[in-house]
């Protein structure tokens, strides 16, 4: 099953296209992270996906095939938007009794169970919490739909390390103990490596790369050699080239089986260089076909 | 750093070892998790039996994608070193350890008073290094030559190449 498919999928704003000609498919069971410049999209793709805003072309399906909008959708797909979303007038204890209202599922129990871990207080006010309390308290009430997507923007860009570490060290374990799947925005590339085992990449407003991580990085080298045959080589698709007056970098679309020039090395390519050098890039694109194709049961593509 | 809760170590019996991650060393983080692993056979700190950190702890301390430790678990298991027993756990099978820990402890301790030695003499880090791998080579090489019978030019061939 595929949790999110999208179809030529656009969102205009106005005169601007925040999205467009967007296709890709994340199947079920991986922890997505999407990256991208600010601009480029992010937001408005999590918000199309979520159903808080309607496409402009094309359509996205979530959960196998269902419209964002749909009753099964919404009880589906948790969302924490950008900067915790929370009423900071409100107790702790409050919130979960509103959260719980508002909606058809909400597990009480696990909620407090995870609150008293992290040693929030359930009288104190959200706007007293700390950061990351405050951060954890939107991530407690999201899980506690007991969603089988968690869909997060930029949810740990305000964190200190260890409420980012613990932050992520829930939504990690919430990920192997309930089988959610997460969707999540970030800027912090290096943290992503460990997180994330699908990617993808938008810059402005279009798709650059969606796959699976240990794919893309194993379908890419950079190469180190002279700058002065830097332009000669031809034998796979230079992505990004960075030169000095005596050493070029190329990145290019290879694995350990294609052959390295005489007098050139070849090293791996982690997350964070993938990423930068596509970015940097904005005309490249990685877009491996199988992805889409790899879906095993057909699911239709609504608006 | 370790950013584990206490109440949590407390409440269950400790795993054998834990895992801990670089993210300097280039090295992809399934891999550092066999490594350490194979490292902890050799030096005796996991026998067979042993169970390894369960994947959810791992996930939980080091807030990592659990697709990677059972990454790690899989190629473990395809070394021939661990087996999973399902609803259980990931289990050691096999050992990498020659010697058991008792004698390992007093080879690293005569080895320290080599080291002292060394340094006393005037040796740097990269100097010992480079007179331990040069000796570590000669004796290895001396000792397939005596192996084979006195065929000193085969050993040194294999030696080289």
């Amino acid at each position: 099953m595929n949790v999110v498919e999208a179809s030529g999928l656009g969102k205009q704003y106005g005169s601007t296209w925040a999205l467009r000609d967007c296709s890709l498919a994340i199947p079920a069971g991986h922890v997505t992270a999407l990256v991208g410049p600010n601009g480029a999209g992010k937001t408005t793709l999590l918000q199309l996906v979520v159903g808080l805003a309607a496409p402009s072309a094309g359509g996205v399906a979530v959960l196998g095939g269902r419209w964002p909008g749909s009753p099964a959708a919404l009880d589906g797909i948790a969302f924490v938007a950008q900067e915790t979303p929370l009423y900071k007038n409100l107790s702790a204890a409050d919130m979960l009794h509103l959260t719980r209202n508002l909606n058809r599922r909400f597990d009480q129990a696990s909620a407090e169970a995870r609150l008293a871990e992290l040693g929030i207080p359930l009288q104190r006010k959200a706007g007293r919490l700390s950061g990351g309390q405050q951060a954890q308290l939107a991530l407690t009430l999201a899980l506690a739909r007991r969603p089988r997507l968690l869909v997060l923007d930029e949810p740990v860009a305000m964190l200190d390390p260890i409420a980012r570490h613990d932050f992520m060290a829930t939504v990690l374990t919430a990920a192997v103990d309930d089988g959610v799947s997460v969707l999540l925005s970030s800027h912090v590339l290096v943290e992503l490596e460990r997180v994330a085992d699908y990617l993808i990449v938008l810059s402005r407003g279009r798709l650059q790369m969606a796959g699976e991580l240990d794919d893309l990085l194993a379908s890419h080298r950079v190469l180190t050699g002279p700058a002065a045959e830097a332009g000669r080589y031809a034998e796979r698709p230079v992505v990004h080239v960075r030169r000095a007056a005596a050493q070029a970098h190329l990145l290019v679309r290879a694995t350990v089986d294609d052959p390295v020039p005489p007098g050139w090395e070849a090293h791996p390519v982690g997350l964070e260089e993938l990423a930068l050098a596509y970015l940097r890039e904005p005309g490249a694109a990685a877009l491996p076909g199988p992805a889409r194709s790899r879906q095993a049961e057909p699911s239709e593509v609504t608006r | 750093m370790t950013l584990d809760k206490d109440d949590s170590e407390a409440a269950r019996p400790a795993a054998p070892i834990e895992f801990r991650l670089d993210a300097a060393s280039g090295v992809p983080t399934y891999l550092q998790l066999v490594h350490q692993v194979e490292h902890a056979l050799r030096l005796g700190y996991l026998k067979p039996g042993d169970q390894l950190p369960k994947v959810r702890d791992v996930v939980a301390s080091l807030a990592i994608n659990p697709n990677t430790v059972l990454k790690a678990y899989r190629e473990l298991e395809t070394k021939g070193l661990t087996a999973g027993r399902p609803g259980q756990g990931t289990f050691i099978e096999a050992t990498l350890s020659q010697v058991a820990l008792p004698e390992l402890s007093a080879l690293r301790r005569s080895l320290s008073g080599w080291l002292s030695t060394a340094d006393e003499a005037g040796l740097d880090e990269n100097g010992i290094v480079a007179l331990f791998t040069s000796a570590l080579r000669d004796f290895y090489e001396r000792r397939r030559g005596s192996r084979t019978g006195g065929g000193a030019a085969s050993g040194r061939t294999e030696g080289v190449a």
